[in-house]
């Protein structure tokens, strides 16, 4: 029996094994089966890089148009007559001549511009003349003259906004077929707006209005900016910096080091994976209940903001502070006890700064993430249109503002087309602050990584 | 001048006195009871080897003699362990003063990533053991020099540790654990991730630590014991088998069991 096994067996093995260089059944199917394999895995990336294109290239083409805006050069009569009537020069009774009091002095400005030029305006009535300038210009006038109203009387040279169809009109937004239909701009309006351009009245310039304007009314979209929105943004992230940061690191060294292995850290554990994947409207409604109707904290506060996306981004900060701190290997920890430091010493002196790159990464990742965050904002009236700045901090944290994708969210319910392109817009510049954080979150792991 | 010192070195050891007393001493993992009523007396200014087969209890041992078995938490100690008559787990110690005074090394050379300076200034630093940089430099200066290590990383004292060989960052972690003068030495299998050549300037290297610590090592191997130590442990499933001088141990043991440890039988 034994004999038997023994040698049948080499030849039993010999015989599976054909010559080298024909490939048998099996490794075939083997080979194939790793062939598609990658295939699939390529298929997979594509289609993900194409989707990535097709997203970047739907909001660049959308969005880049407004970082530029058509701008009217014209000189401005500042008339004493309709402006100052008692002739005073007091303050309180220019004050009193509203907006409407300026839109005529703009189309006599318009006026005589287009004749300077040499613009034949005779297809225009006035009224439709200075429509061709945004609403938001006799505003702008108004503000200058009371910040100088030592000017009434002079020809001051403005640059004002041009009507958000005629920039449109510029942009390829608007053409002469939808101009007849629209009764916000005539076509006759854009031969004028071509020949203005023509004559250099008309002149399209970078839109640094774009980054430091308030929002605007639904009625002209062409003054709405990010200002507002950008600095609510900044503050609310330089709280969630300061909150979740020292906050997320001391509880999982605690978790991590000093806290006794026992069912209640355990529950701890499973809670906190769990807030990870909470969705981000029940902070929203849980910032709500707590930090405004039951502390009092005021609406739309980047403060508020600020707190419920702290609650937001710890669990976040938590899981990738603790992952880095397990990391770490156990024979420095045993070499800084073993020369007598204290478990605190050999946790801040050698534990932490290796832990450092990815918790700064967690961090960053955390912060981020809370950047982007719209939901929870929505329910706490971050969504109000704010036209005021809020105050420098710390004060300014309780004032009103907008954050980013907030503002992004409200430009895209408004009517006026020219919002799709501001929205989109502000998309590219929420998207380059999300590519500024990610490249120092990279730039720190290489800087710590780097000393050894 | 060494040859000189070194007969007298041979004649301390009968006569030194005990640093570390061991009585009925056992260690539990949770339910696994790893060492199994060890007494033991660890003279000063001796080299005693821990020897035995894997997974004998010999490093759960040493580690009771700093108390670096604390950072487990199923691990339970009972018995007394006295460093100069001081019970080491009497409630009123604190194992950090401790660890200072018992300085380890570890199997891994582990240096700290740090340049070579700050490894060997870090225990003087936290222990207060310098007021100016100037002792500070000296400190470091007579550890690494005393680790055999000067001569090599004088130069490039700014340089990481971690960048040295795998024998200079060992005898690095031997300059790190001298630099807080400790009175006793435990070294954790030291050589066993280090080459011959290293093995050899490390064996050096303990025999000459001897003048002035207590050194206690553990080894997998018996030419190393038998090369470097005077007193020898053998260790055999937590037990305590046999504890004697090196020279009785390695030619005439008295239990069976280490004889047959000896000579390749067992472990």
């Amino acid at each position: 029996m034994n004999d038997i096994t023994a040698t049948n067996a080499p030849e039993a093995a010999r015989k599976g094994h054909g010559s080298l260089l024909v490939q048998d059944a099996r490794t075939k199917a083997r080979n194939a089966a790793e062939t598609r394999f990658r295939r699939l895995g390529l298929v997979a990336v594509s289609v993900g890089m194409l989707a990535l294109v097709g997203l970047l290239g739907s909001i660049l083409s959308n969005g880049l148009s407004s970082f530029k805006q058509t701008y009217i050069e014209v000189e401005v009569f500042l008339d004493p007559a309709k402006l100052d009537k008692t002739g005073t020069g007091d303050l309180a009774q220019i004050a009193k001549v509203s907006t409407f009091g300026y839109a005529p002095l703009i189309q006599a400005a318009m006026l005589t511009a287009a004749q300077e030029a040499g613009v034949d305006t005779s297809a225009l009535k006035p009224k439709a003349l200075g429509a061709m300038v945004s609403k938001e210009a006799p505003a702008t006038l108004r503000n200058y003259v009371l910040k100088n109203p030592d000017k009434i009387g002079e020809t001051v040279a403005f640059s004002l906004l041009a009507n958000g169809r005629i920039d449109g009109y510029f942009k390829g937004r608007v053409t002469m077929d939808s101009a007849a239909l629209d009764r916000n701009v005539s076509p006759e309006q854009l031969v004028i707006a071509d020949e203005l351009k023509a004559a250099g009245v008309l002149d399209t310039k970078f839109n640094w209005a774009f980054f430091t304007a308030p929002d605007a009314s639904d009625t002209r979209p062409e003054a709405a900016g990010l200002g507002v929105a950008i600095l609510g943004s900044i503050y609310m992230m330089l709280i969630v910096l300061c909150l979740s940061l020292p906050l997320g690191v001391a509880a999982s060294i605690y978790l991590e080091e000093f806290a006794p292995k026992n069912r209640f850290t355990d529950l701890i554990e499973v809670n906190i994976s769990n807030l990870a994947a909470v969705p981000s409207i029940v902070f929203g409604i849980l910032g709500l209940a707590i930090f405004i109707n039951l502390v009092g904290l005021p609406q739309s506060a980047p403060i508020v903001g600020g707190l419920v996306l702290t609650l937001m981004t710890l669990p976040t900060i938590i899981i990738a502070t603790r992952a880095a701190l397990k990391s770490v290997p156990p024979s420095i920890r045993d070499a800084a006890l073993g020369v007598g430091a204290s478990k605190m010493q050999s946790i801040f002196h050698h534990v932490l700064p290796l832990a450092m790159p990815g918790i700064l990464t967690g961090a960053i990742i955390g912060l981020a993430q809370a950047l982007g965050e719209t939901a929870p904002l929505l329910l706490i009236g971050m969504v109000a249109f704010v036209r005021e700045y809020p105050a420098g901090p710390p004060d300014g944290f309780f004032d009103p503002a907008a954050a980013l994708p907030v503002q992004v969210y409200n430009w895209t319910q408004r009517g006026d087309p020219a919002f799709v392109e501001r929205a989109s817009g502000a998309i590219i510049v929420l998207l380059v602050f999300l590519i500024l954080m990610n490249i120092a979150a990279i730039l720190l792991r290489r800087k710590f990584e780097r000393r050894w | 001048m060494y040859d000189a010192v070194a007969p007298n070195l041979e004649q301390d050891v009968t006569q030194s006195s005990t640093k570390i007393t061991a009585r009925n001493c056992q260690v539990y993992y949770g339910d696994t009871h790893a060492i199994k009523d060890v007494s033991v007396d660890i003279a000063d200014k001796t080299v005693t080897a821990f020897i035995g087969p894997s997974g004998c209890g010999k490093s759960t041992f040493l580690r009771c003699l700093n108390r670096m078995n604390d950072t487990i938490d199923i691990c339970r100690v009972e018995g007394d362990i006295l460093l100069d008559n001081e019970d080491i787990y009497d409630a009123k110690v604190d194992p950090v003063q401790l660890r200072a005074k018992v300085g380890m090394v570890f199997q891994k050379p582990n240096p700290f990533p740090k340049s070579i300076y700050d490894n060997v200034a870090y225990g003087p630093k936290i222990h207060g053991l310098a007021r100016t940089k100037a002792e500070l430099d000296e400190i470091v200066e007579t550890a690494l020099k005393r680790a055999a290590l000067w001569g090599e990383v004088k130069d490039r004292l700014l340089a990481p540790g971690t960048g040295l060989s795998g024998g200079q960052q060992q005898r690095l972690c031997i300059a790190r654990a001298i630099a807080t003068s400790p009175e006793v030495l435990l070294m954790d299998e030291p050589c066993s991730a280090l080459d011959p050549i290293a093995t050899a300037q490390v064996e050096e290297l303990i025999d000459e630590l001897r003048r002035d610590y207590s050194v206690v090592i553990v080894t997998h191997s018996m030419q190393q014991a038998a090369r470097v130590s005077q007193k020898t442990a053998f260790f055999h499933l937590g037990n305590l088998v046999e504890f004697g001088d090196t020279s009785q141990i390695f030619t005439k043991p008295s239990d069976p069991r280490t004889e047959s440890y000896i000579t390749g039988r067992i472990g």
